[in-house]
C-alpha cells in the first residue's frame, strides 16, 4: 500500500507529485494506464477537477481507480462546479473511501472551457474551501451540524509565483497560510526566481508547510505562445519560447523535458523548494522520462 | 442604471412577425443613457421594421411612444390608448419595464426589444461597465467601493484568483481589468490594505429571498 500523503510530507526528502487528467468518457483503461505506471514513481497522485473548465470523468471517481490500483491521490476540488452542499457531500464521499489528500482551488472560468453557456458557481472561494475542511475536520458542517462521521484530510492548496501584480495574489496565499494548509503545489514556474521570492514569502510566515514548485512542460514555441494567450496561471518567457523555437523538427517533446527536468533539478540542487508538482497535461506517459532527465528514479 | 442592449435585428423582426400594427415603445430613464431604448432608438427601429417589412411586400405599422420610467404603471399609463391601437408591443426597456407593460396590458402581447445586461455606469463614450450585483448584502465597505461580487470574474470573497494577467487583467479577458487588483489598489492609496488581509466567510447568497420583494420601512 503506498505510503499516506502526510507521512510523505514529515520525511525531509524531496517530493515528487504528478497530475493524472481524468478522460472525457466512461472508459476508464487509459487512466488506469497511467495509474500503474506512475504510482510507484511518485508520492502521490492529483487528480485534476473538470480541468480548464472542460467537462470529463470525476475527479472522486479517479482517485478511487488510484486506491483500487494502490496508490496514493490527491482529489482536487474546485469551487466552480459546486455549491457547499454538493462540495461537502463530495468530501464525506472522499473520505469514507479512504482517500484523505485535497487540494483546493477555485477553479478556472467557465469561459476557458467547453461549457460556455454553464452556470458557473464559485458559492465558495478557495480560502472558503480551506476553511470548510478544517470545520468538517472537527465534526460538523458548515451548518454547526454534528457529522456522524467527520473527514480527515491533508490539505493543499495552489499560489500563483508568476502572478502579475504579485502583491494581491501573496496576500491570498497569506489568507490560505492562516486558514491551514500543509502543502502548497504552485500553478507552473518558469523562473527560478519567482519561485524563490514566493517561497521566501511563504516561510516568512509558515515554517512548515511544504511548498512543491509546479512544472508544466513545454513542447513547443507554438504551444507556449497558446497557452500564455489561453491558460490561466501560465506566463512562459521568451527565453524558453525562443529555446524550442530553436530545436531541431521533431524534438520538441524531448526539448520540453530537457527543460523541465533541468528546472527541478536546479529546485532541487540549490533547495528552492520541498518538491516538484508535474502536470504534463495530456501526456502523462512521458512523465517517467522527466523524472529519468532530472534524477528522480 | 440599468444597462441594456437592443437585440439583434433578425431576432426582433422574428418576434413582431405575425403582427401588422406594432407599438415601439422606449423609455426615458436607464436605456435612453445607455443608447439602447430611449426615443432616438424607439425611431431608428420603427423605421428599421417599417423598411424591412415593405422591402418583403408586408408592411407594418410602427407606433412610436416613449414613456419616462417604463417601470412605473402611473407612467406606462400614459400610453394606454396606443397600446390598444397596436397588435403587439415591443418594448425596448429593461426586464423590468417589459413586465410593467405585461402586467398592465395583459391581454396584449408584449415583447422585449433590448436585453437587459446589468447594473453598471458609464466609462466612456459608448461604453458601460457592470457596477452592482444587486445581492442584498453590500460588500463594498471591505473592498474599498470596488464590487468583488460583479468586478471579478468568479465574485470571490478573499482575493485574486491565480489567473491575474499582464499588469493585473483577469484571466477571461486581457480588456477586462481583475476585479482584485483594483481593489488592491484603491486600498492601498488609502493604506488600509488590512481589509484585504482579513478573512471573509462565504457570503450568505439568500440575502434577498427570490422572488425579490421589499417593504419600506422595514429595516
Amino acid at each position: 500500500m503506498a505510503k499516506p500523503f502526510r507521512e510523505t510530507l514529515k520525511t525531509k526528502r524531496f517530493v515528487v507529485t504528478a497530475e493524472v487528467g481524468p478522460v472525457k468518457g466512461s472508459s476508464v483503461s487509459k487512466a488506469i494506464e497511467h495509474i500503474e505506471l506512475l504510482k510507484d514513481k511518485v508520492d502521490a497522485l492529483n487528480v485534476t477537477d473538470n480541468q480548464s473548465s472542460v467537462m470529463r470523468y470525476p475527479s472522486l471517481g479517479v482517485c478511487l481507480l488510484i486506491k483500487e490500483h494502490g496508490g496514493e491521490p490527491i482529489l482536487q476540488v474546485t469551487c466552480r462546479d459546486r455549491n457547499r452542499l454538493a462540495i461537502q457531500a463530495d468530501l464525506l464521499f472522499a473520505c469514507s473511501r479512504g482517500v484523505n489528500n485535497i487540494l483546493c482551488l477555485t477553479g478556472d472560468s467557465i469561459d476557458v472551457g467547453d461549457h460556455k453557456e454553464a452556470k458557473q458557481v464559485f458559492d465558495l472561494d478557495s480560502v472558503q474551501l480551506i476553511h470548510l475542511v478544517h470545520t468538517m475536520k472537527s465534526g460538523k458542517d458548515m451548518a454547526g451540524n454534528e457529522l456522524d462521521g467527520g473527514i480527515d484530510f491533508c490539505i493543499g492548496t495552489t499560489g500563483t509565483p508568476s502572478a502579475d501584480p504579485l502583491e494581491p495574489q501573496l496576500i491570498k496565499v497569506e489568507k490560505k497560510l492562516k486558514a491551514g494548509v500543509d502543502f502548497i503545489q504552485t500553478q507552473a514556474v518558469y523562473e527560478l526566481d519567482d519561485l524563490k521570492r514566493f517561497v521566501e514569502f511563504i516561510r516568512k510566515r509558515d515554517r512548515k508547510v511544504k511548498i512543491l514548485g509546479g512544472i508544466v512542460p513545454v513542447i513547443g514555441a507554438k504551444m507556449a505562445a497558446y497557452m500564455n494567450e489561453n491558460v490561466p496561471g501560465i506566463s512562459i518567457p521568451q527565453r524558453i519560447i525562443d529555446e524550442l523555437s530553436q530545436a531541431p523538427k521533431g524534438t520538441g517533446i524531448a526539448k520540453g523535458i530537457e527543460i523541465a527536468a533541468r528546472m527541478i533539478r536546479q529546485m532541487k540542487e540549490e533547495k528552492v523548494c520541498d518538491g516538484v508538482h508535474i502536470m504534463f497535461i495530456g501526456r502523462e506517459e512521458k512523465v517517467p522520462e522527466i523524472l529519468g532527465a532530472a534524477g528522480l528514479l | 442604471m440599468i444597462i441594456a442592449e437592443r437585440k439583434p435585428m433578425e431576432e426582433i423582426k422574428e418576434l413582431v412577425a405575425p403582427y401588422k400594427k406594432v407599438l415601439v415603445a422606449g423609455c426615458g430613464t436607464c436605456v435612453t443613457v445607455c443608447w439602447a431604448g430611449g426615443e432616438k432608438e424607439v425611431a431608428i427601429l420603427a423605421s428599421q421594421l417599417r423598411l424591412a417589412r415593405s422591402a418583403k411586400g408586408n408592411g407594418i405599422v410602427a407606433i412610436e411612444a416613449t414613456v419616462e420610467r417604463q417601470c412605473e404603471r402611473e407612467m406606462v399609463a400614459e400610453i394606454k390608448d396606443k397600446v390598444a391601437e397596436a397588435d403587439a408591443v415591443l418594448s425596448l426597456a429593461c426586464g423590468s419595464g417589459v413586465q410593467t407593460m405585461a402586467e398592465m396590458f395583459e391581454d396584449k402581447p408584449v415583447f422585449p426589444g433590448v436585453n437587459t445586461v446589468f447594473i453598471g455606469m458609464p466609462q466612456g463614450e459608448g461604453l458601460w461597465i457592470e457596477m452592482c450585483g444587486g445581492c442584498g448584502d453590500c460588500f463594498l465597505d471591505r473592498t474599498g467601493g470596488v464590487c468583488p461580487i460583479v468586478r471579478c470574474a468568479k465574485g470571490l470573497l478573499n482575493g485574486p484568483c491565480g489567473g491575474t494577467k499582464r499588469g493585473g487583467k483577469c484571466e477571461i479577458d486581457p480588456d477586462k481589468d481583475c476585479g482584485w487588483v483594483l481593489i488592491y489598489r484603491r486600498l492601498e492609496k488609502q493604506g488600509r490594505l488590512d481589509l484585504m488581509r482579513n478573512y471573509y466567510a462565504p457570503k450568505n447568497y439568500r440575502a434577498v429571498k427570490r422572488p425579490g420583494k421589499i417593504q419600506a420601512g422595514k429595516a
